[in-house]
């Protein structure tokens, strides 16, 4: 059975690189070659859940060794995997949602002369997301971690004739730098501490704690920032949060596979996965809530403000994670629910992009909401299916978001003492934000007037209803968003699963969970409620008003490009600058200067090589005494 | 004068005289040698026989048949154990046949073989009257610019002689670094300079420079034998024996008869020490260390080409062989007298070479300068008086003398109307217009340079690695510093080939026939493998690095 963990990966590999390298004879057929191989990877892993759920709670790790990656005395690294109840999760929603995607992918890019190129990226980073989940040591987690990161990028810049797409790929590119070398500074500070990066000698388990539990806190803090600064570039949280917006310029199922559904969760993998460290390193870990909680603020704000219905949810996005890494960062209180949190989401964030797509599909890739409205009529099924993602989100009682994020207030607050209070709050108030800004969504695509006009060439869109193999995932994944959220909390299915690996602990709460659900309800209805009123009962203008201060800081994200540019473009530029002046003048004044000295040196001594043979043999002959005279000296001393 | 006592005489010549015992001489062990010299014997009646048309091929045959043959004697020897477990002394105690002689002799002959091939390339002169030239001159006795001139290429005369001369130049070179005596090491010494002198002077184009560069050869070699005899005399005074492992035993002192005709000088150290120096400085003229170095530049830039290339290669590995024999078998008792000495001449033969060839504008003569930096860094392994240094030192000259060959048979086909281009202004943009032949270039220069990936690299490492092992670190600190030095006149030629406009009159690239292209090919080959996979080589080199004694 463990075999089949490596053909899991192997199947959207090699649709990678059949669809890459197979050239055009392969176009009429490269998009159902993708989406069969994510389907068969999908297979690979029910059946290997079928077979984890067969086994006993404590023994359902698999691991498989492929081959030793670089056998050097002191430096061991192998290609081996490790399926557990953690990256099973992972594996079913990435394959899972990946074969959805792919299938709505085959309507949507329907008229994209490079479709089969599309699908052997997303193939690609298919491949790459399975291998940073099932990796078993650190060093091929790193190499997952780089593929998809170069997968985000193809895939952002696909239409890469669009100016903004490519400077998009560019941007995301660069700010994941960032987060990669600290993921990589994080594994070499572990070899050069411990002398390996494999996951099992290095975490342990709850019984045996591994080499971390003999370090100092120091070390571990050290490795805990460092990963952490790796989590905040591949899952957009402050400070590294820029490139996601922009994201946005890649087509639509790449927006709700990547920057919605799995990729960006990649952050939160990496800080659950290494929970013996964070648990082992309080500050590092206060640190992590501290950047899920303003990011959670963070990018409900930029969703309030956003037209552009992609970059709406993809502040969404930010904030749902944000919710994630808090999570993650409660130690053992909230890594269940982190996880619980990010398969949720991954639903209904997925969907809700598959119905964005669906809605620009009809409007001929209009994305300003402002000139959207009254849709509902239009669209029905993607009304329904966006209108249960909505639900979903706001966290209406019933639905996969409300069970996962209550969770996630709950443990906030468990957290205790002042911290706990701070951190709940702010969780609560993002609730109450999530719900102003879906509902403004909401009411801005499918509500409403119809405020959509002509474009400049005078034609006006025709809203439709997108076809099957769109709809089908739609229909699906509101499925999983209406009931994945109930079916893991009904006897605490998710935590039971999911506890052997994580560990769970349940805090202390100031409040009881029934207060909590009932605060998170009320500032649900209150969101909803004050969104309504400002775009529902009122005509929504096709231009957006000026608005407050803080709207358009927020339309502008807050500021962080501008802040991005003054402080480390403008600063880099200075630095570059100063460091050009040294090179110019020290350095290369040393350099050169010797090397003009070298070189009179040479001319100099090259006239000594006059061509008479007399004086070669004055040379000769005087190199031949001081030979014979030092010989002897040397003798003599 | 009484009748009775010349009947005496008559009657004392009757009596049976003592026997003389026949030398006892091991033709298998020697096999590599008299294949050569017998080859050579042929060649010379090849030109008194053959009829004129006939004689390059039956030369070209012969010669290469014969390295071959006694190319594969050297490795069924090795292979028969003669490099490591049944070394030994052979022809009387004049020969020694181990694990450095025969790597030396297998370099050698290898050198050779290569360096035979550029002596046939008859195809990059335009043919004369109908006739194809190599790079010889028509008639090497007619004097330049001559009617007799003239009418030897109209005749279409050639100099096959350089044959012959190329194989006794070899047999000479086999000897040189297995002499166990002195007299055997000069008559050694005699036998390959002599013929490389002639060879110098047979240049087909610039005929005076070719002449010029071979009387310079000549007389400062002459000068150069002259001390290394006086040394020998000087040692044999010292020793009463120019056997290498009676001198040794001398100056170690665990033998002290004295022979009564030599009572007043045997163990004299005066006379050691400066036969010392003296035989030293004549193998150091060889190698073209500085500062017995000043003949290189002008005689590698008027030898013809093929000469220079066979000559820089092959005699550097005779001579560092001798030297390396010389200084391990029969003087290391004298190691801490003669190391200072040597360290001094190490750190300005690589300071020197690198120094100097910064400011050359022709490409051979950039090339001599390099081959004295190199003679520097060859030196430093020398002077680690460890095994590692031998074995590092068997590396090296194997690594170079194919980077060596290679670099001046890419050097013969680069050509103008006056023959060879070999002015550096000429090269500007030859990869634009020959980007092969600049791309192997270029790999010879980096393996010069000591780049990673090249046999330079593995080299260099060897012998830097040995001589700060043997305690010399200082002189890897220098010998670092020279290839940083070194490395910009490489890599200048690297970009003037590549990155420079080419001259509109620039010269052409000709293109050889196999011979030449073997040559290249076998020197890019060796280049790459000894430098991505040097281990075999290394390990060989460190089997083969004891001398026998």
């Amino acid at each position: 059975m463990e075999n089949l963990i490596a053909l899991l990966i192997a199947a959207p590999l090699l649709g990678a690189a059949v669809l890459l390298c197979g050239g055009r004879r392969l176009d009429a057929v490269g998009h159902w070659i993708g989406t069969v191989l994510a389907a068969v990877s999908f297979v690979f892993g029910a059946i290997l859940f079928v077979d984890l759920l067969g086994k006993d709670a404590e023994h359902r790790t698999l691991t498989q060794h492929l081959f030793s990656w670089i056998p050097v005395e002191g430096f061991q690294a192998d290609v081996a995997f490790r399926l557990d109840q953690l990256s099973m999760t992972f594996v079913l929603l990435i394959t899972g949602v990946g074969s959805l995607i792919h299938l709505y992918s085959v309507g949507y890019m329907e008229h994209d002369e490079r479709r089969r190129r599309f699908f052997g990226y997303l193939n690609l980073f298919l491949a790459a997301m399975l291998l940073l989940v099932l990796a078993d040591n650190y060093l091929l987690l790193y190499v997952g971690w780089e593929g998809v990161g170069l997968a985000s990028y193809l895939l952002i810049g696909f239409w890469q004739h669009k100016p903004s797409a490519a400077t998009a790929a560019k941007k995301a590119f660069l700010v994941n730098r960032v987060g990669d070398m600290g993921l990589s500074i994080a594994i070499m500070i572990m070899f050069t501490t411990f002398g390996t990066f494999a996951f099992g000698p290095l975490l342990g388990t709850h019984e045996e704690p591994g080499l971390v539990g003999e370090t100092s806190e120091g070390t571990l803090t050290a490795i805990g920032l460092m990963l952490l600064l790796a989590a905040c570039g591949k899952s957009a949280q402050v400070p590294l949060q820029s490139w996601l917006g922009d994201a946005m310029e890649g087509p639509t199922p790449v927006s709700a596979l990547i920057h919605a559904a799995t990729m960006v969760t990649a952050g939160v993998y990496l800080i659950v996965r290494s929970g013996a460290i964070f648990n082992a390193a309080p500050d590092a870990q206060l640190l992590v809530t501290i950047v899920g909680a303003v990011t959670l603020l963070f990018g409900a704000i930029v969703g309030c403000a956003k037209d552009d219905i992609k970059k709406a949810l993809a502040g969404s996005t930010m904030s749902q994670i944000g919710y994630m890494v808090l999570a993650a960062g409660l130690g053992p209180i909230g890594y269940v629910f982190a996880i619980m949190h990010l398969v949720t989401h991954g639903f209904f964030k997925a969907g809700l992009f598959l119905g964005a797509g669906s809605v620009m599909h009809g409007m001929n890739d209009e994305v300003d909401m402002r000139k959207y409205g009254g849709l509902r009529k239009y669209m029905p099924v993607t009304f329904i299916t966006f209108g249960l993602g909505y639900l979903a989100i706001i966290g209406f009682p019933g639905l996969s978001g409300f069970f996962s994020k209550d969770k996630i207030i709950e443990a906030a607050f468990a957290k205790g003492g002042t911290e706990g209070w701070i951190l709940g709050g702010c969780a609560l108030l993002g609730a109450a934000i999530t719900a102003y800004y879906m509902t403004r969504v909401m009411v801005l695509t499918f509500f409403g007037e119809k405020r959509w006009q002509p474009d400049e060439h005078g034609h006006e869109p025709h809203p439709h209803e997108s076809p099957s193999s769109m709809t089908i995932p739609m229909i699906l994944l509101a499925f999983g968003s209406v009931f994945a959220g109930g079916l893991f909390s009904v006897g605490d299915r998710f935590l039971h699963w999911l506890e052997p690996i994580t560990g769970h602990d349940h805090g202390d709460a100031p409040i009881s969970a029934a207060t909590v659900t009932a605060s998170t309800v009320a500032v649900m209805v209150i969101g909803v409620t004050a969104a309504y009123l400002q775009y529902g009962r009122r005509p929504v203008p096709v231009v957006a008003p000026r608005g407050s201060l803080l709207t358009r800081a927020a339309r502008r994200d807050l500021l962080q490009d501008d802040f991005n540019h003054v402080v480390l473009v403008r600063g880099g530029e200075h630095l570059t600058r100063s460091l050009v002046y040294i090179d110019h003048t020290l350095v290369d004044g040393v350099v050169n200067g010797t090397a003009a000295s070298v070189g009179g040196l040479s001319g100099r001594l090259r006239k000594l090589q006059n061509g008479f043979a007399r004086s070669y043999a004055v040379s000769m002959f005087g190199g031949a005494a001081l030979l014979v005279a030092a010989t002897l000296l040397m003798r003599a001393v | 004068m009484s009748a009775s006592a010349v009947h005496s005489l008559w009657t004392t010549a009757a009596d049976p005289i003592s026997k003389i015992d026949a030398p006892k001489i091991e033709y298998g062990q020697l096999s590599p040698t008299l294949i050569v010299v017998g080859a050579a014997v042929v060649g010379v009646l090849i030109e008194a026989i053959v009829p004129r048309k006939s004689r390059y091929y039956a030369q070209v045959f012969v010669s290469a048949v014969a390295l071959t043959a006694a190319f594969a004697a050297v490795v069924a020897l090795a292979a028969d154990g003669y490099g490591t477990t049944k070394a030994g002394i052979a022809a009387m105690g004049a020969i020694a046949v181990d694990g450095p002689a025969l790597f030396l002799q297998g370099t050698i002959l290898l050198a050779g073989l290569v360096g035979l091939f550029t002596f046939a390339e008859r195809r990059l002169d335009p043919a004369a009257h109908g006739n194809r030239v190599d790079s010889f001159a028509a008639q090497a006795a007619s004097v330049p610019g001559s009617e007799s001139e003239k009418a030897a290429v109209k005749a279409g005369f050639t100099t096959t002689e350089v044959f012959p001369l190329l194989l006794f130049a070899v047999a000479g070179m086999l000897v040189f670094p297995a002499a166990n005596d002195l007299l055997t090491l000069f008559i050694a010494l005699e036998v390959f300079s002599l013929p490389l002198y002639l060879m110098c002077a047979l240049a087909r184009r610039k005929r005076l420079m070719s002449q010029e560069a071979a009387v310079k050869y000549f007389l400062l070699g002459a000068f150069a034998s002259a001390f290394t005899l006086f040394g020998i005399a000087l040692l044999y005074g010292y020793a009463g024996s120019v056997s290498y492992a009676t001198i040794a035993q001398v100056v170690d002192g665990t033998l002290t008869t004295v022979d009564p005709a030599l009572a007043n000088t045997m163990g004299n150290d005066a006379l050691l020490l400066i036969g010392m120096g003296m035989l030293v400085m004549g193998l150091l003229f060889k190698v073209g260390a500085v500062p017995f170095h000043m003949w290189t530049p002008d005689v590698y830039q008027g030898a013809p080409t093929p000469v220079t290339g066979f000559m820089a290669a092959a005699t550097k590995v005779a001579a560092f062989g001798a030297l390396l024999r010389v200084l391990y078998v029969v003087l290391p008792g004298l190691r801490w007298d003669w190391r200072p000495v040597m360290w001094a001449v190490a750190i300005i033969t690589m300071l020197g070479g690198a120094i100097v060839a910064i400011t050359q504008t022709d490409i051979k003569r950039l090339l001599a300068y390099s081959s004295i930096a190199h003679a520097g860094f060859i030196l430093a392994g020398v002077i680690a008086t460890t095994p590692d240094g031998v074995s590092s030192v068997l590396f090296y000259l194997a690594a170079y003398s194919f980077v060596t060959i290679g670099a001046f048979a890419v050097v013969t086909l680069v050509r103008d109307a006056g023959g060879e281009a070999t002015h550096l202004s000429k090269w500007a943009g030859l990869g634009r217009r020959s980007p092969l032949v600049a791309a192997v270039f270029a790999v010879f220069l980096l393996a010069f340079a000591g780049i990673p990936l090249t046999s330079g690299f593995a080299g260099k490492f060897a012998v830097f690695k040995a001589a700060a092992e043997g305690g010399a670190a200082p002189l890897v600190v220098v010998g670092v510093i020279s290839s940083a030095i070194a490395a910009f006149f490489y890599i200048r030629v690297i970009v003037l080939m590549f990155f420079s406009e080419p001259r509109p009159e620039g010269p052409t690239v000709a293109v050889p026939s196999p011979l030449t292209m073997t040559a290249i090919g076998v020197g890019v080959a060796v280049t790459l493998v000894l430098g991505v996979a040097p281990q075999y080589f290394l390990d060989l080199a460190s089997d083969a690095g004891v001398f026998v004694r």
